[in-house]
């Protein structure tokens, strides 16, 4: 399976903005492979979450790490059958390997948005 | 002509000075564009009240139709389109009525349904017809319901005041929008003075001609006379802090209704309105 998670401009920490992260990490638990993807919502005027919500199904993520996630991502990912899980370190790779032992919760709430508000 | 009172910082007294304009005009169109939290209506108390609804066109996807090109989801700037399993899904709120998806889909799979956002109320209060626009709760743009208040002007028409909201974005900017003449009430401290230069800077760009009311002035407070003098920015009325005006105020009352020297005070400020509105045309038809 492939997991989706946002990260910082270091390439290694979790992002705590999911629609505007700089980059996105793909990991594919099968061929045991991750790519770095520049995400093409982080500089969107408005509606980042939903680009970015866009952006990881199209990459073809069955699940997804990340901080905090918006209502209306949420309800994309939701349709498109793609599992949330809330983050649990601040590194990547460490949330990867507490995927795979089966220690991250999926996360259940979800923000209004920030809308420019940060 | 439309007047727009505008003000930035809120609570500066956009309401009481429209209201008081309008109801001192006598024939006039008051036209509340503050429209998420109308209240010019409680001190006008408008009669025979009628109310329209005010809505916006949501694309809405015929899946039989639909190919999954995905052209309407690459389309729109907005984000509004997601494409989940195959098909588009429209986010309402993110959504801006554009129409641009209807547009592009090469097997007219959109069709546009309207989605109600807010209400538009008439009633009359005295000789001033009052309009009120209602944002309903929740919804993101205020622009739609305040582009309906607008159209209830005729072109030709006597006074028109617009009441505009707080802030110096997309609804105050639609606000004035038709406005001939601006109106823009500031309050004498730092914060107020503040958000006046941002007004005051769109205005400007607008080529809107402006004046000035300071609310609550009791007492000098000169970073916001030396502003006016170094823009040229003429101050019609300074209106005194008052706790008679402000216990008027709070119980709802229309002063210029209640008191003959508030009324003369509100009658000067008109004609100081029309004087410097028709100076502005004179000086753009030598321009």
């Amino acid at each position: 399976m492939k997991i989706a998670i946002p990260i910082e401009e270091n390439k290694e920490a979790v992002c705590v903005s999911f629609g505007r992260a700089p980059y996105f990490l793909i990991h594919d638990t099968d061929t045991k492979t991750s790519e770095i993807k520049v995400n093409p919502a982080a500089e969107a005027e408005g509606g980042a979450g939903l680009k970015a919500a866009q952006f990881v199904v199209d990459a073809g993520a069955d699940a997804l790490i990340t901080v905090r996630c918006g209502q209306n991502a949420a309800d994309v990912f939701m349709a498109a059958g793609v599992k949330i899980y809330k983050a649990l370190s601040t590194y990547a790779n460490e949330n990867l390997k507490a995927m795979a032992e089966g220690k991250l919760d999926e996360l259940t709430s979800f923000h209004a948005g920030f809308h420019g508000k940060s | 002509m439309t007047v727009a009172v505008l003000s930035g910082k809120g609570g500066t007294g956009k309401t009481f000075v429209s209201v008081n304009l309008a109801a001192v005009a006598k024939d006039a169109v008051y036209l509340d564009c503050d429209v998420e939290e109308p209240n010019g209506r409680l001190f006008l108390k408008p009669e025979q009240v009628t109310s329209s609804p005010v809505t916006v066109p949501l694309p809405a996807f015929d899946g039989e139709k639909c190919t999954g090109c995905r052209k309407c989801v690459e389309f729109c700037r907005f984000n509004a389109l997601v494409f989940v399993k195959n098909r588009p899904m429209v986010f309402p709120e993110v959504c801006h009525s554009c129409g641009g998806c209807a547009l592009v889909c090469p097997v007219h799979a959109v069709t546009e349904t309207p989605r109600l956002v807010g209400t538009v109320e008439e009633g009359l209060s005295g000789g001033v017809r009052v309009v009120t626009g209602i944002l309903n709760p929740g919804e993101v743009s205020a622009v739609p319901v305040i582009k309906n208040v607008l159209q209830k002007v005729a072109q030709d028409s006597g006074l028109a005041i617009v009441d505009c909201p707080p802030g110096s974005g997309c609804s105050v900017m639609e606000s004035v929008s038709r406005a001939d003449y601006c109106l823009l009430v500031a309050e004498p401290t730092a914060f107020g003075l503040h958000n006046f230069k941002m007004v005051h800077r769109l205005v400007r760009l607008l080529h809107k001609p402006c004046g000035v009311v300071i609310n609550k002035a009791s007492g000098e407070y000169s970073p916001l006379e030396q502003f006016c003098a170094e823009t040229n920015t003429p101050v019609l009325l300074r209106i005194p802090y008052s706790t008679e005006l402000a216990a008027r105020t709070a119980a709802g009352e229309v002063a210029v209704r209640r008191d003959a020297a508030i009324a003369g005070t509100f009658r000067g400020l008109l004609n100081e309105i029309r004087k410097e509105a028709c100076d502005e045309k004179t000086a753009d038809s030598e321009r």
